[in-house]
């Protein structure tokens, strides 16, 4: 114990790092239960539905088998290189997570006073461009040392699309930093609060609309996302880089792109949508009643599908689901609670409102072709995102004259 | 032992190790991740002395793009394994023990140049180190700045017509 | 942060640098001589952030880094380029082949 009060960040951090992690796989796994029901929804047809009620426990099932399945290993692979990047690619994904602010409350974890987010750097944005320029690795090695033509052509070319779009990506954002003069996550949020007209907020959305629509194409590239997956469309290039893995390191490269999509879309949240921000007035009392109300009627629903539209086991589940969702609200009313799950709510909405967007593209877009793709990314995006960042420099040189 | 001196003997011993690994690993796609692993731990040790931005700058061009092209190109040339030559006599028993001295010298006068010349008389740093360099690239050194913009489009230009093949 | 003497940075950037030599000397592969050079610059890189530290004021030093960081950029994309050049006319990745010149 004298090792907590010796050192209290210490302790503090590893215990918001453990919370994040299982928070985080958590959401991982049913981030592909999501994917899966919407997209099924917009081919008409219902998605996971056997595997425990409304399919929810589809995603266990999924990582249990990949979890027994054989591990195949290439026998004339690059034994270091291949077994070293699906855990870079994963590690990578996770880690730029640690740079991400939730929140702006203030609240104590065994007495030390700590913010809803595990470190905030001065220079917070350029980190996490740095950490997504080293996931490169994880592509190229995994294509290259399978030793095979699928994976090689789609490692290249995945690879050499995430080189592309890297740029246009980190010039896109360049026009919020002009406008927030700041690098740091929190003064970029800072700076985005406040009104015009008293009730638009003062969002970077509405400056910097098209330095958005840059950012999210180049991220949805940068993510190997439809309509920017060729190199692992399964149509194209049998699984494209992937195509030599099997069970757990298949199942890390799974996650590492959920997790990057996460990521791309928590940074989308902070600079453009802002943030923890919320759009409603902060005059008004109710929508500090939000959280727990969407929580409680929730809950009430589940409950009513569970007692009245299933039988069984489904009955059983979705009590339990209920239950946790009814206890979650009830929690959100006490007033200590109410202040910290305020900001959190509201970047959680945004954050999920995005991945949605995501998820529609996918099942909505047809896919571009490499070469369509390509000059997409030099010929479209980058002189649009260039042209950008100097009309939104010429135009902050202006007004503070 | 401190905080700080711990992670520079860590930083500083993976550092040495992945250059160690550099030399001796016969694949060029290994020699090429070491160095990766070597400029990344770099990164952290200018983390250590205060210095962000160039440890952003470090692993995002250097690690991040720079390294990248050279996986590239040993991907794209096919490179396998290091042929084992024999290094003549001169080589293995003159080179090798003068090029070691050559490291002591250079150690030694480098160490004793920095314990000569730490007195520690400079002002704290201050809260904002980027943008003081900042100020010092756009003003000061503006004429070098704008000339590594037109050193790298010539860089660009070069490279593309050298890789061109004749068609 | 003065925790560290600056002495100890200096030395480990000469280890690097002496490494470096070493590798670009008895190396046979044209692109490990190259990435060599490389981590002989990264050396010099961390010896020249020390110095900066060591000064104080201006960061100089800062300055300087950044430069030696682009040029190395300019210098890995053109000198990729002629070694491949070079390996698509010699056939070999190996510099003791590479020696037209001589007789």
């Amino acid at each position: 114990m004298e090792f907590v009060s010796q050192h209290p960040v210490l302790v503090v951090s590893i215990i918001k790092i453990a919370v994040l992690l299982f928070v985080l796989m958590t959401a991982l796994a049913y981030l592909t239960w999501f994917e899966r029901k919407v997209v099924a929804r917009i081919q008409s047809r219902l998605g996971p539905l056997y595997v425990g009620a409304h399919g929810l426990l589809q995603p266990l099932a999924d990582g249990l088998k990949f979890l027994f399945k054989e591990d195949v290993t290439p026998p004339a692979s690059d034994k270091v290189a291949y077994l070293l990047a699906p855990f870079l690619a994963l590690t990578l994904a996770l880690t730029t997570l640690a740079l991400i602010p939730f929140g702006p409350a203030t609240f104590n974890i065994l007495g030390q006073p700590t913010q809803l987010g595990i470190s905030n750097p001065s220079l917070g944005l350029l980190f996490v461009f740095a950490i997504t320029s080293i996931g490169v690795y994880g592509v190229a090695l995994a294509g290259w040392s399978s030793n095979s033509k699928y994976p090689l052509m789609g490692g290249l070319r995945s690879s050499a699309q995430m080189i592309s779009y890297e740029v246009s990506l980190t010039l896109s954002v360049v026009g919020v930093v002009l406008l927030a003069g700041t690098l740091n996550f929190d003064d970029l949020i800072g700076a985005q609060s406040g009104r015009w007209l008293h009730f638009i907020p003062r969002w970077n959305v509405i400056p910097q609309i098209i330095g958005f629509f840059c950012y999210f194409t180049s991220a949805i590239a940068e993510t190997n996302r439809v309509p920017f997956d060729l190199p692992e469309a399964e149509t194209e290039l049998v699984a494209g880089f992937h195509t030599e893995y099997s069970s757990f390191k298949f199942a890390m490269f799974f996650m590492a792109e959920y997790a990057n999509m996460i990521t791309v879309s928590c940074l989308a949240t902070i600079l453009f949508l802002g943030g923890w921000l919320s759009p409603l007035s902060s005059h008004w009392r109710w929508p500090l009643y939000l959280p727990a109300a969407g929580l409680l009627i929730g809950g009430a629903f589940l409950l009513y599908d569970a007692l009245a539209r299933n039988r069984g086991i489904a009955r059983i589940q979705l009590t339990v689901v209920s239950a946790i969702a009814l206890v979650f609200g009830l929690l959100c009313l006490i007033p200590a609670v109410m202040v910290v799950i305020q900001g959190l709510f509201w970047f959680l909405l945004k954050v999920g409102a995005l991945i949605f967007f995501y998820v529609w593209a996918r099942g909505t877009l047809p896919r571009f072709r490499y070469d369509q793709l390509m000059d997409f990314g030099w010929k479209f995006l980058l002189p649009v995102s260039l042209a950008n960042l100097v009309v939104t420099a010429f135009v902050v040189l202006v007004l503070n004259r | 032992m401190t905080l700080p001196l711990l992670l520079f003997f860590v930083f500083g011993a993976v550092a040495v190790a992945a250059a160690l690994l550099m030399i001796f690993v016969r694949q060029p796609i290994h020699s090429a991740l070491c160095l990766v692993l070597v400029m990344i731990s770099l990164a952290a040790l200018y983390l250590l002395q205060g210095a962000e931005f160039i440890a952003a700058v470090q692993v995002i061009v250097y690690a991040g793009a720079i390294m990248v092209l050279f996986v590239f190109v040993i991907m794209l040339l096919n490179a396998g394994n290091e042929e084992r030559t024999n290094f003549s006599k001169m080589a293995k028993y003159i080179g090798l023990p003068l090029s070691i001295l050559m490291t002591a010298g250079i150690a030694i006068w480098v160490a004793r140049a920095g314990s000569v010349l730490a007195s520690p008389q400079h002002a704290p740093d201050t809260a904002e180190p980027t943008r003081e360099l900042s100020q010092l690239l756009f003003h000061t050194y503006l004429f070098p700045f704008e000339a590594t913009s037109i050193l790298v489009l010539i860089a660009i230009i070069g490279a593309l017509v050298l890789a061109k093949r004749d068609s | 942060m003065n925790a560290v003497p600056v002495s100890y940075y200096l030395v480990l950037s000469a280890i690097l640098f002496g490494l470096g030599v070493v590798a670009f000397v008895f190396k046979r592969n044209i692109i490990t001589i190259f990435m060599a050079i490389e981590l002989m610059l990264n050396a010099v890189n961390l010896a020249f952030v020390t110095f900066d530290r060591m000064r104080g004021g201006p960061h100089d030093g800062w300055v300087f880094v950044f430069f030696v960081i682009v040029v190395a950029a300019a210098e890995a994309a053109v000198g990729l380029a002629i070694v491949i050049t070079v390996v698509h006319n010699r056939q070999t990745l190996n510099v003791e082949r590479m020696n037209l010149l001589k007789f």
